[in-house]
């Protein structure tokens, strides 16, 4: 079994975000980057798969500008085999995203292709869902468990009402949730080795799809500032206040 | 100009996600569609045509249609698509996991998560966990839009006499099999919906001190949610999460109890009206952005809260 990983570079969680002063966007320019949050998570099953027996061979693949290497890097220190980056300089909207996706499934010919549920930057929570529809392949979204015997798949998906599990075969797209295993930490030895992976590079332009922009930013605002509240002596001034001043209880 | 709406339901009834995205899709038109996809739905059906704002109901009801998924429901709804301007559904797990089937299907790029509408064509939503805003505008055929319940209204349930279309199930080849869910039953409001909800973070330390929280809840008569740390550590499970990963909540009173105020549990619930946070530190980011803040061990305060509430109702009647 061949298992394909999709993975973003992104600002780090941990950054406190700009908005860019002439509204046109989000600093991201010398701020930390790192790979997406759940697709670390993908990354990590797709690794376990591999020293279980289960997978043969582990592809990274991230579609994004040169700087976009790193992210690439920590991937095979945390074990992939191999990588490919799609170098496009523009951002691309996830239905362009799944498009150049489909292309590198249908050169590497996976059975398996892990993401993350959602980008941090921009939420969207589409990728994998709209990779799965173009493929034809069945969808197994926002996953906190999964088992493979033969090529049954067995899934446990995090839904608003709690969990729904549900069989599927492969091939398969599957998006991850952060609970689904934790994300082992690269050691140096397996950071210098992953300098020595392969990484490949291909041009979208080489790709023949349609990337243009969809969705036209107007503006990029900060939210709106919540005023700053009071701090309460003890329990029964909170109380006096939630019912008297706020009138919420 | 005529809007489809794609209603999240249980086969029962409408969940309240529904009602929201058709005030949002009031915002765009008075024509409004509601497509309701399930098995056994005419009683469903039925209810529905009582709401006002809906023009007509459009079902298909066939026992493959029972769990929603994702892949046998889109393409019925990518069959009527081009007779619409705008397709909406909820943001909700049951909307994210169906509506992105369809951009691929039309060929069009989805916008998620919306929580304001400028005009027909443009839109507001959230990205970076809420910590900016985004307004955004396209020209393509059809607005293929997930709505964020919490950021509009409920709309009226009565006053309406809707006519029903019945369309015909189309039958696809899926490989996936529903296996089952597991739901867990309360009496509590629902999260996504309630006036009051008591959040419990890593402070409250196991699943045994969620009792205090669900006391506490109940004499609020509030739902409950959790931060990640309090879901991954297992005190709960994981649809009570608020935050960017989690559920969104926008109640009249929001208490978290033993949160720090990561930005990630932020964006779930800053846009409730009133925020107290009780927390033993007093650096805690989540002070930065609570009307009431309490610096207190959580063991002490929730127990006296309960007990001032009890004093009160009793003063009250
Ligand atoms: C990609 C990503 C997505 C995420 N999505 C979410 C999300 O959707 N929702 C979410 O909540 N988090 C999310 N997180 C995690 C988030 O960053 C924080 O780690 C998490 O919110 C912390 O939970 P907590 O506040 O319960 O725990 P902690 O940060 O450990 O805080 C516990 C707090 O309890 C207080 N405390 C301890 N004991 C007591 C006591 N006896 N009395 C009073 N106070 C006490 C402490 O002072 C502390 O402030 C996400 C993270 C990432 C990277
Ligand atoms: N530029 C990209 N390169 C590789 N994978 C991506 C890219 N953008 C999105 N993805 C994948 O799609 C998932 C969902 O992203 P989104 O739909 O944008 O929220 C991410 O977690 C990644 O696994």
């Amino acid at each position: 079994m061949k298992v394909l990983v999709a993975v973003k570079r992104v600002v780090d969680y941990k950054v406190q975000i700009r908005v860019k002063s002439d509204n046109t966007g989000v600093e991201t320019q010398n701020v930390k980057m790192s790979v997406n949050p759940p697709d670390e998570n993908a990354i990590e099953e797709a690794v376990k798969l591999k020293e279980q027996g289960l997978a043969s061979e582990t592809i990274a693949v991230s579609i994004g500008d040169e700087k976009t290497q790193d992210v690439l890097r920590t991937s095979m220190a945390m074990g992939i085999d191999r990588s490919i980056l799609v170098k496009s300089q523009n951002p691309l909207e996830p239905l362009a995203v799944a498009k150049t996706l489909k292309k590198i499934v249908e050169k590497e010919n996976p059975d398996l292709v892990l993401m993350g549920k959602q980008a941090i930057d921009d939420d969207s929570n589409q990728t994998g869902q709209i990779l799965s529809a173009l493929l034809n392949w069945p969808q197994g979204c926002f996953i906190s468990s999964l088992k493979i015997e033969g090529n049954k798949v067995l899934i446990s998906r995090e839904i608003d009402e709690g969990i729904e599990n549900l069989e599927t075969k492969l091939p398969a797209v599957l998006t991850c949730d952060l609970r689904l295993n934790t994300p082992r930490f690269a050691s140096l030895p397996n950071i210098m080795k992953a300098k020595k992976k392969p990484l490949d590079m291909i041009d979208i332009d080489t790709l023949e799809i349609d990337t243009s922009t969809k969705i036209k930013t107007l503006k990029v605002i900060e939210p709106p500032k919540r005023k700053a509240g009071v701090m309460v002596n003890d329990v029964k001034e909170l109380v006096e206040k939630l019912k008297y001043e706020a009138k919420v209880i | 100009m005529t809007v489809l709406v794609i209603a999240e339901h249980d086969n029962k009834n409408l969940k309240s996600s529904t009602l929201n995205t058709i005030s949002a899709a009031h915002k765009i038109s008075d024509d409004i569609h509601l497509l309701i996809l399930g098995k056994n739905i005419d009683e469903l059906s039925n209810n529905s045509k009582s709401i006002q704002l809906i023009k007509k109901i459009i079902k298909c009801d066939n026992e493959k249609l029972e769990n929603f998924i994702p892949e046998i429901l889109s393409p019925i709804i990518t069959n009527l698509a081009e007779n619409y301007s705008h397709i909406l559904a909820p943001s909700s797990t049951f909307g994210k996991n169906l509506l992105p089937r369809i951009s691929a299907s039309l060929d069009i790029t989805q916008i998620s998560d919306i929580i304001g509408i400028e005009s027909k064509d443009t839109f507001i939503r959230p990205i970076y966990a809420g910590n900016a805003i985004s307004y955004v505008q396209t020209d393509q055929k059809i607005n293929l839009i997930t709505i964020r319940p919490t950021s509009f209204e409920k709309c009226e349930e009565s006053g309406g006499s809707a006519q029903i279309e019945e369309i015909p199930y189309i039958d696809s080849e899926v490989s996936t099999i529903f296996v089952n869910r597991e739901v867990s039953k309360s009496d509590r409001p629902e999260l996504g919906n309630a006036r009051v909800v008591v959040s419990g973070g890593r402070g409250l330390e196991n699943s045994e001190n969620f009792k205090l929280l669900y006391d506490l809840a109940d004499k609020l008569n509030a739902a409950v949610g959790a931060s990640r740390a309090a879901v991954d550590s297992g005190y709960i499970g994981n649809e009570y999460q608020v935050g960017q990963t989690g559920k969104m909540v926008a109640p009249e009173l929001y208490i978290a109890v033993g949160i720090s105020g990561a930005i990630q549990h932020l964006a779930g619930m800053k846009e409730s009206k009133v925020i107290v946070a009780i927390n033993k530190d007093l650096e805690a980011p989540i002070f930065n952005i609570a009307d009431y803040g309490l610096s207190s061990d959580l063991f002490q305060a929730i127990p006296e809260i309960i007990k001032e509430l009890d004093l009160l109702n009793r003063i009250n009647s």
